[in-house]
């Protein structure tokens, strides 16, 4: 590798370092949970959100979110979504559910770019939307390398 | 033809609320990164994920998801559907670059 190669990549990865000042991104975190919402109040509760309060590798953080919902017809959960404080983006990802999914039961792996606070949020049939905040600290941030 | 794994149950009792797990082979570049020559390497994302129950009398989507790019490489997703009656599960992903991808499983339901 030549020199001019290894100057041009850590110029590359300045560029593509993910994090940002903390206030603004704390305003953006609560515009996306108003915007997921719709306009109701957002409540605290009824959401589980497990990942671990300190994650090694941003890269694949393994998450939980189970709502307390008995899924039924009249009764369901209709949304679940991940929202992150310091990615690039506001949104981790939506998941839609129905009554024939049974169990309001959502897992997948995402990437951490930062010590940072996460939200996960529920929508139900009936329009009410519940939270839950976790703050998690990251040691080795996603995206730093290529 | 990415490389796609589902785990599920191939049997279950009426009513019996059975975990699907899935994972695919798929980069997930995010848009965001540089490549070893500076130039940022393009987006390339599993933007949706769909499944879609079909037990003889009608198809349902059960699940769907929306993905961002902070989803991990070779995206994970685990959900659960109520087994109502024997048939098959149809699983879809589709993103950026035309990706799309589709894969079909069978439950039979005692």
């Amino acid at each position: 590798m030549k020199r001019r190669d290894v100057i041009g990549a850590a110029a590359g990865l300045v560029g593509s370092v993910w994090v940002r000042s903390a206030t603004a991104d704390a305003d953006e975190l609560a515009a996306a949970v108003a915007a997921f919402a719709g306009g109701a109040p957002v409540r605290a509760g009824r959401v589980e959100f497990d990942i671990a309060p300190l994650v090694e590798n941003g890269n694949t953080v393994p998450v939980t979110v189970r709502v307390q919902s008995p899924m039924t017809d009249a009764d369901h959960v209709k949304a679940i979504a991940i929202f992150n404080q310091r990615n690039p983006q506001r949104d981790v990802a939506n998941f839609s559910l129905g009554p024939r999914a049974g169990r309001a039961t959502v897992s997948t792996r995402i990437r951490l770019a930062a010590s940072q606070q996460l939200v996960a949020m529920a929508k139900m049939n009936d329009g009410s939307c519940w939270s839950r905040t976790v703050d998690v600290l990251v040691t080795l941030a996603a995206c730093v390398e290529p | 033809m990415a490389r796609a794994l589902i785990t599920m149950p191939t049997t279950a009792k009426r009513g019996d609320v059975i975990e699907i797990r899935t994972l695919i082979a798929h980069p997930m570049e995010t848009g965001y990164r540089a490549g070893a020559d500076g130039a940022i390497v393009p987006r390339n994302l599993i933007r949706r994920f769909t499944c879609h129950y079909n037990d003889g009398r009608d198809e349902v989507q059960v699940f769907g998801a929306e993905l961002f790019p902070a989803v991990a490489a070779n995206p994970f997703i685990a959900f659960s559907t109520v087994a109502t009656a024997s048939g098959t599960l149809r699983f879809t992903w589709s993103g950026d670059q035309g990706f799309t991808q589709t894969e079909t499983t069978s439950l039979t339901v005692t």
